[in-house]
């Protein structure tokens, strides 16, 4: 009988460093294979998916599109354990202000740009876009990529735009930055987050360390 | 709320650390993975490298340091020093760098700026500034460790790489840098002011309260320093209990 290792896709579509979040998939999962792939055949295949994305998202978008993949994710997100970091949260979406582009339209929704110049701190000086660095993430309520991680537990962002649900259900995590924002979301098999758990030490090994091993 | 970051950087030459690093038991004082790893556990929220290799025989070294650190430590990974064109900065990002830092061609071509954060997302870019006061309340920007003179206002250059793109600004005073007298505030300051990206103080620090001076009166989004913390005279962690007892938020 032959052994087959269980796999997880990382969606390589030419758009952000996905090496970080394959090494960082590796050391939590090494009972895995990682395939960072462009093919939508392995996609189909894999056991579960991780889409990254970083950047700007009318180029993730197009290039999504270009490489024949954005079907093959669309599928994915309806069929089996399905991670979605920074822009592969905002793609999620329906639409997104920035280069006013259409998203895949899982989620009712809109992804929005931080005022900017508008958005002060507690001691009046203007917050500054992008949002990066470590921040604070508030959990909606309780679900298995939580477990182990402290409420307000902080992760690292980079991002100047952000998602807007339609619908308040879809929220498992936000994060205060000016306004609150959603900074995670999940709906059945599918969780997503805006900060990137593979840069964020110890929190963020744990939350993908929690999706390896999540059953939805 | 965000929290201001604290950043341990490391020069880095033919693949190793140099200016040594002196924690205690650690086995190889100039080993940037082990070095790195250490910094993680102390609660370092990003760590800088700056590859000061003259050679460009050895330029490909730091690709595989960055290689390494990025398997086994899993927190942000700026990396500058020697970067010319946008290959360099793919090149560096590919390995596992999450921001590239450019001085010296930045000042040289800004649309290297441009042309990089087309390619790779702003988010990626970081503008290094190397800032020297010429007099009172004007700074000037200058390239190769402070020896050349480019004749640019420091805050008009600083709008100018905000404009073009970058994701944030490493700013260095070359008059404190090396000093242990603290950054230089006013610098500090009206280049946080001046730009609605974040701004990184560096060059100075000797002590905690420098930290948090950066911090609030220069309004630095993070602070960056290297002796202090190589030397063992205090910990991230350190650094970060005092700041947050000066009401920082800090990630602890």
């Amino acid at each position: 009988m032959v052994f087959q290792m269980k796999t997880v896709a990382i969606v390589d579509y030419g758009m952000g460093n996905l090496r970080s979040v394959a090494k960082a998939v590796e050391h939590v999962a090494p009972d895995h294979q990682v395939l960072v792939t462009a093919d939508p055949a392995v996609l189909a295949a894999a056991d579960r998916i991780i889409v990254p994305g970083q950047g700007a998202m009318p180029d993730c978008m197009r290039e999504l599109k270009a490489c024949g993949l954005a079907d093959a994710v669309v599928t994915a997100a309806a069929t089996k354990p399905f991670l979605g970091i920074c822009i592969g949260l905002q793609m999620l979406f329906e639409h997104s202000d920035e280069g006013d582009v259409a998203g895949l339209g899982i989620f009712p929704g809109q992804v929005r740009r931080f005022p900017g110049e508008a958005m002060h701190d507690a001691a009046g000086v203007p917050l500054k876009v992008p949002h990066m660095g470590w921040n604070e993430v508030w959990q909606a309520a309780a679900h298995p990529l939580w477990n182990g991680i402290a409420d307000g537990e902080r992760f690292y962002f980079v991002h100047s735009y952000y998602v807007e649900p339609a619908t308040p259900d879809l929220i498992a995590g936000s994060t205060l930055y000016g306004p609150s924002f959603t900074s995670a979301v999940a709906r059945a098999n599918i969780f997503a987050v805006q900060f990137h758990p593979e840069k964020s030490a110890a929190a963020g090994l744990r939350l993908l360390d929690n999706f390896m091993r999540w059953q939805p | 709320m965000l929290a201001k970051r604290i950043i341990p950087c490391l020069d880095v030459k033919a693949g190793r650390v140099v200016k040594g690093v002196n924690f205690v038991s650690l086995r190889d004082a100039g080993d940037p993975v082990e070095i790195a790893r250490r910094y993680d556990e102390q609660g370092a929220d990003e760590i800088t490298f700056l590859d000061i290799t003259a050679s460009s025989d050895d330029r490909d070294i730091i690709l595989h340091i960055v290689e390494a650190v990025a398997s086994e430590v899993f927190i942000p990974l700026t990396v500058g020093g020697g970067v010319r064109k946008v290959e360099d900065v793919r090149r560096l990002l590919n390995a596992g760098a999450d921001k590239v830092g450019m001085n010296t061609a930045a000042v040289q071509n800004p649309q290297l700026v441009a042309d990089a954060a087309a390619k790779v997302g702003s988010q990626c870019i970081v503008v290094a500034i190397d800032a020297k006061q010429t007099s009172p309340g004007k700074w000037e920007v200058f390239t190769h460790g402070g020896r050349n003179n480019m004749h640019i206002d420091a805050i008009d250059w600083a709008r100018q790489v905000a404009a073009l793109g970058a994701g944030e600004i490493l700013l260095t005073s070359m008059d404190r840098d090396g000093t242990k007298n603290g950054f230089d505030l006013g610098l500090t300051r009206a280049v946080a002011d001046a730009v609605a990206i974040p701004v990184i103080a560096s060059g100075g620090v000797g002590n905690l309260q420098h930290l948090a001076d950066g911090v609030t009166q220069g309004r630095a989004d993070a602070v960056l320093a290297a002796s202090i913390f190589h030397y063992g005279e205090y910990t991230v962690r350190q650094a970060k209990e005092f700041m947050r007892a000066q009401g920082i938020e800090v990630r602890l």
